[in-house]
């Protein structure tokens, strides 16, 4: 796409300001784009204009009176389809919730409409979010906008590839395992895991409660600042959201990052890492010591065990989660003699081959005599994750890692063998387990052309400090090293 | 070989899921792969260790706790039509009780 169709959360307040167009023009061209790149791409789902031009309308009458305008007033905006929209069909890319149309805004929605912005559709994801290449949707792959015969990433596939081929200004994510930070790496484009607690999950629809958060993909490092702001705080509906004050996020850009301590794990450097995706997070390393960043070397010694225990705590609470699609409520039913075989068949058949693998594995990791030997342990390995991190951020101000082992695979490559899939979430999994903020930056490109990203790690609630360094390495040419 | 094809029917049935006979193959292979895998957990000694089930509270000490108001909640004409077989004012299921 070339520089001077994509827009920026500034460039599309500046011109509404200057009226050089409004909110209702911008919101058609966006539709325009998405008619004839989504056809490829198959990043959106669905689209909402009925409720997207109400809200340019809304804008437009705004403006029109002189009123003063929100931050994301008129910003077209992407939402995964795991979040739910009222009366916007909402899929998770799943068979079992086909038709299905939410009857409430999540929160999220509720508060990025509240600050202007525009929900274009939504974006097509893996199913439940489980996935790490956006295969598993059960209405195709996304293709990635910038090599379209290889993976966006996943499992928020769909919402990197809207923002990165510029059919959405910035989009919502969201993350258990990776599936924001991944697919922000894979598309080129930066992408942001909150901490655990800062934003509400209310409304989204749930795949690991402990560990699902939602976050936004954005074209630049300010402007996933700005959604931040909007996104972040308490929700009386959310009790795991946090009453901490929620700073001005793009405020706070710009700071030089000179004397900041970044920690390197040499765990993260170790086998599996692509040399070209280790040679540029390294020349990523250098540019931040050159803006005056000092180099720590750190262990995170539990570091190998993350995955194991990603995937038993993971498995395990969407086994529990899952178990609400039974036919009766909403979604598909496949009818059955008796109740049972009707719960049997309708999500036998509805679901798809990676969910049901994670059921099956989740039901039998919390199943009569195998709970202490597993989900226990897993959780008690998780403490010593977490505890990994607390180390660490005594001795760093962020921690520095690749955001993926390797770079954007081919469609295809990578789906016969799911625990091959599974490793490759190694440096997002540990984040995760923690609780912590991240987030993914362009850090060049290999010698094929495929971005790569730069994954900063700060401290639970350290999202300033994150965005900060973030922004400081976007502004020294990460992405072009 | 940790799992058998007589456990993945069990766990089948546990989490109410209709599997064909390839897929219990399949599964049976792969989850043993990865519970393989999973043992590596036994490497660390996590004796001493206590599980980590909160993650707010392992990071801040802010309580969310709110009042415990009751609010009413007015949407069944909302939500029924979008259940497979709805019979005003209830969602409709085959048969549960024997005659």
């Amino acid at each position: 796409m070339s520089a001077e169709t994509a827009w920026t959360i500034p460039e599309v307040r500046a011109a509404l300001d200057a009226r050089k167009i409004s909110a209702r023009e911008l919101v058609k061209e966006f539709y325009a784009r998405i008619d004839q790149r989504n056809p490829e791409l198959n990043a959106y789902l669905a689209l909402s204009p009925e409720r997207a031009y109400a809200q340019a309308d809304k804008i437009d009458a705004a403006i029109a009176s002189g009123d003063a305008l929100p931050p994301l007033a008129g910003v077209p905006l992407a939402v995964k389809d795991v979040i739910s929209t009222r009366g916007i069909p909402t899929t998770c890319g799943s068979r079992i919730l086909e038709g299905y149309r939410p009857p409430y805004d999540a929160t999220v929605v509720t508060r990025l409409e509240h600050s202007g912005a525009i929900v274009l559709g939504k974006t097509n994801c893996d199913e439940f979010a489980m996935g790490s290449s956006n295969e598993n949707s059960a209405y195709g792959p996304v293709r990635n906008p910038v090599a379209t015969g290889r993976v966006p990433g996943g499992s928020s596939g769909g919402s990197g590839a809207a923002v990165a081929a510029g059919l959405a200004v910035v989009a919502l994510g969201t993350d258990t395992g990776g599936s924001i930070r991944q697919p922000g790496s894979f598309c080129g484009i930066p992408a942001m895991m909150p901490s655990y607690g800062r934003v509400s999950r209310y409304g989204l629809i749930a795949f690991a409660s402990s560990l699902d958060r939602i976050g936004p993909f954005a074209r630049t490092v300010r402007d996933a600042a700005t959604v931040m702001s909007a996104l972040a705080g308490r929700d009386l509906l959310d009790s795991t959201s946090s009453a901490m004050p929620v700073p001005d996020y793009a405020a706070a850009l710009g700071r030089s990052p000179s004397g900041l301590r970044i920690g390197i794990p040499d765990d993260y450097f170790a086998e599996g890492l692509d040399p070209e995706v280790r040679r540029k997070v390294e020349a990523g390393i250098g540019l931040l010591e050159k803006l005056g960043c000092r180099r720590v070397s750190i262990r995170m010694p539990n570091t190998d065990y993350a995955v194991a225990a990603y995937y038993i705590i993971a498995t395990a609470e969407a086994s529990s989660n899952l178990a609400r699609y039974d036919g009766v409520r909403y979604g598909a039913r496949v009818p059955g003699g008796t109740l049972i075989e009707m719960y049997q068949k309708t999500r036998g058949r509805k679901f798809g081959a990676e969910v049901k693998r994670r059921i099956v594995l989740g039901t039998y990791v919390l199943s009569a005599g195998y709970y202490d030997a597993y989900y226990l342990k897993g959780q008690k390995v998780r403490s010593l994750i977490a505890r990994d991190f607390r180390e660490a951020f005594e001795k760093v101000d962020a921690i520095i890692t690749p955001t993926s082992p390797v770079p954007p695979f081919k469609l295809g490559e990578r789906t016969s063998n799911p625990l091959e899939m599974y490793l490759a979430d190694i440096y997002t999994v540990t984040g995760s387990l923690a609780g912590v903020p991240g987030i993914s930056v362009p850090c060049g490109k290999t010698s094929e052309g495929l971005p790569v990203g730069l994954q900063i790690y700060g401290p639970a609630f350290g999202e300033q400090r994150v965005l900060q360094l973030a922004h400081a390495f976007e502004h020294a040419g990460g992405a072009e090293l | 070989m940790k799992i058998s094809r007589e456990d993945v029917l069990k766990v089948a049935a546990l989490a109410n899921l209709e599997l064909t006979d390839a897929e219990v193959e399949t599964y049976r292979g792969q989850l043993d792969d990865i519970l393989t895998y999973i043992e590596k957990l036994n490497e660390i000694d996590t004796s001493n260790i206590e599980p980590m089930t909160q993650v707010v509270a392992a990071s801040t000490d802010d309580s969310t706790l709110r009042d415990d108001v009751v609010v009413r909640s007015d949407v069944i004409t909302e939500v029924l039509p979008g259940a497979p077989d709805p019979a005003p004012l209830y969602f409709r299921v085959p048969r549960v009780i024997e005659k």
